[in-house]
């Protein structure tokens, strides 16, 4: 009898083990598209109806962090790749360093129908040349529980203070630091703080002082959704800046929780889809450009993973998939919400004032480990 | 088949045996040929990445582009070393500091288990302690961390059952205590085994040679037992101290917003910031600690006892 489990067991392994890379590499007359994605952006539901109808296959290739996802950009000379999708902090990195080539947005028609602000962001349009077609966003919110935080919050200055002391869980990540500099932005107009993101040096040690003095009041620092949903849930925590996919989650668990953005705006994280200078299958990545961009196509991404689409025309067809998923994830606000929100872009040296006296990525993660440890 | 040998067998034989005379004539080829491939692991794999890493904690990386400089500098050691921001220092202080308090604590817990198990329980019992000691480490670690979690948690068991007995909340949850007390617990197996090993080694005839020159139980255990049992404790420390020297995900799951190990400030300057020339001259510091570490066991016998 177990002789006989084994068999199969063996016999299951070996035809899984041959149909697994078939279906990865079926030979397409359209040529292989080699993408470099986040885990889960190639989902098998959007990506095998693209095959099927444009006649290119996709290879994936996951990456888990930004800087891996410009290393394989360049990886032998650049061009082992088709395609990434960047975030934010990686996407001036590959357009500064001559990575990609420009896209002709006239040939992805679906374009036009973007938020106004998805259209040319300075994350990935510089010059006036666009190096990539918007995808998804996120804004990075405020969420607090009803039963314990009282009044409502309404400004980011319920997490500098030192009413909730002990309750407070911030995301562990160095580009939090544009969080704080947004709020003193707002607050104090004699810093002169222009853009979360370009920051001198007086500006930046003001905004490391003030994480300085939130350290003490911080509960824990959370990484990732599960982590940051579980410490709020299990009453650790009581506020604090989250995404709305974690919100979604709390709120399915019934843990009484609202988020909002408070009147200061709030910063967001953006992914762009991406086109590398020697891709040899350009045919194929405006084919999927144009699918990715579609209504349909955004609202399953959207809802799949918890993100915001960036095509206006998604938000019915979301409600479709998944019952108020549209007002959940922020898909349907005015003009005046997306101007609310300020991109992740890398902090760069060179902010535009010729000085090239800005503080740079590195200086952000050095100042983050420094403020976690005052 | 037999025709086989009868056409083929001589030479073949001659062969054979022309190789086991060579062989044995010359015996360091035989070993050589034994050692080749673990040697060749050992110094591919380990000694010129630890070379790799050390050769690099001397460049820089360039923050934007994110490619290394080449230029040979000391520039991350002195970040590193700064008295004006003593901010690494006081990282990789706290690290060691609590690998030495979780190695304190897990002697005093390990000890009397150890003694137990080596000298008092039969054979029965001590199967059964030996597969609850060791049965914990057949789960994954993050488990059992997170397992940690559940129970220190606001609303965990700790908590709850402290109310049920109308005691107050221990808030204990992400905090530098709850840290020390996961990191004792996951690596106590690792102390139990090598101090078991050094009790069950000591002859019944100086225990009782000391009973009988007068040594009360204190004083037999202080002079003949723990004597003995050293080499064991130090041993056990090399893994307590070294594995939580080196932990960086504990402090992550468990520990409170202060908790950052030296692994931590690594992983942060490789995952996020792509600046391995500082994470590896940061890396340098644990090879020390460790090195040193080991030199001190080595000189009290601990390498017997493994």
């Amino acid at each position: 009898m177990r002789k006989v489990r084994w068999g199969w067991a063996v016999l299951a392994l070996v035809a899984a083990a041959l149909v697994v890379p078939a279906a990865g590499v079926g030979s397409r007359q359209g040529g292989t598209l080699k993408m470099i994605a986040w885990d889960g952006y190639l989902d098998a539901k959007w990506v095998k109806p693209f095959e099927k109808q444009s006649g290119c296959a996709v290879a994936a290739k996951i990456a888990t962090t930004s800087d891996e996802m410009v290393a394989l950009m360049r990886q032998g000379g650049g061009g082992q790749y088709d395609m990434v999708s960047a975030s934010g902090d990686a996407s001036l990195r590959l357009i500064y360093g001559g990575d990609l080539q420009p896209v002709d947005v006239s040939k992805v028609p679906q374009w036009k129908d973007f938020f106004a602000p998805f259209k040319s962001p300075p994350n990935n349009t510089v010059g006036g040349k666009h190096y990539g077609i918007s995808l998804q966003f996120g804004p990075n919110t405020l969420v607090y529980r009803t039963d314990k935080v009282k009044p409502a919050p309404t400004s980011w200055s319920a997490i500098y203070g030192p009413k909730y002391k002990g309750r407070l869980t911030i995301p562990d990540n160095p580009i939090q630091i544009a969080d704080a500099a947004l709020y003193l932005m707002k607050t104090q107009p004699s810093l002169g703080i222009k853009d979360p993101y370009e920051l001198n040096k007086a500006q930046f040690d003001a905004t490391v002082n003030l994480l300085k003095k939130q350290r003490p009041l911080i509960k824990k620092y959370w990484v990732g959704s599960p982590d940051n949903a579980e410490l709020i849930s299990s009453g650790d925590a009581w506020l604090g800046p989250t995404w709305p996919i974690t919100t979604g989650s709390l709120l399915a668990k019934k843990v009484p929780v609202k988020e909002l953005i408070p009147k200061e705006g709030a910063t967001s994280w953006l992914d762009t889809w991406m086109l590398s200078k020697k891709s040899k299958n350009v045919d194929c990545a405006y084919k999927w450009f144009r699918y990715i961009s579609s209504p349909s196509v955004q609202a399953l991404q959207g809802t799949t993973w918890g993100e915001t689409p960036v095509n206006s025309k998604a938000c019915p067809l979301m409600n479709k998939l998944s019952k108020g998923s549209c007002a959940i994830y922020h898909a349907n606000e005015p003009l005046s919400y997306y101007r609310s929100l300020y991109f992740w872009k890398t902090p760069i040296a060179d902010c535009g004032n010729g000085k090239k006296d800005c503080m740079d990525y590195s200086k952000w993660v050095d100042a983050w480990t420094k403020i976690k440890a005052s | 088949m037999a025709v086989d040998v009868g056409q083929a067998g001589p030479s073949l034989r001659g062969a054979r045996l022309r190789i086991s005379a060579f062989l044995w004539r010359r015996r360091w080829v035989k070993g050589a040929i034994l050692l080749l491939p673990p040697l060749a692991w050992l110094v591919l794999i380990y000694l010129v990445a630890l070379a790799a890493l050390l050769v690099s904690a001397f460049w820089t990386s360039d923050s934007f582009t994110g490619r290394i400089l080449h230029t040979w500098n000391l520039a991350n050691f002195r970040d590193i070393f700064s008295f004006g921001d003593t901010t690494y220092l006081r990282i990789a202080l706290t690290t060691i500091w609590i690998a030495a308090a979780v190695t304190a604590i897990d002697v005093v817990l390990a000890f009397p288990i150890a003694y137990f198990m080596a000298r008092v329980a039969r054979p029965r019992t001590r199967t059964l302690l030996f597969v609850l000691v060791l049965l914990p480490l057949w789960s994954s670690y993050i488990v059992r961390v997170y397992a940690w979690r559940v129970i220190l948690k606001e609303n965990g068991l700790l908590n709850w059952s402290l109310n049920l007995v109308g005691l107050p909340d221990a808030d204990l949850a992400f905090t530098r205590t709850s840290m020390v007390l996961v990191f004792s617990y996951v690596w106590l197996p690792f102390m139990i085994i090598p101090v078991y090993t050094a009790l069950e080694r000591i002859p019944d005839s100086l225990l009782e040679a000391s009973g009988d020159l007068g040594a009360r139980g204190l004083r037999t255990l202080r002079s003949v037992m723990l004597p003995l049992a050293l080499p064991g404790i130090v041993a056990g420390s090399i893994f307590t101290f070294s594995l939580t020297l080196g932990d960086y995900l504990t402090p992550v799951l468990i520990g409170g917003p202060d908790a950052q190990f030296i692994g931590n400030v690594v992983f942060a300057n490789v995952g996020v910031a792509n600046n391995v020339p500082f994470a590896a001259a940061y890396a340098t510091i644990p090879v020390i600690v460790i090195a040193i570490y080991l030199a001190a066991a080595k000189r009290l016998g601990a390498f017997e006892a493994l």
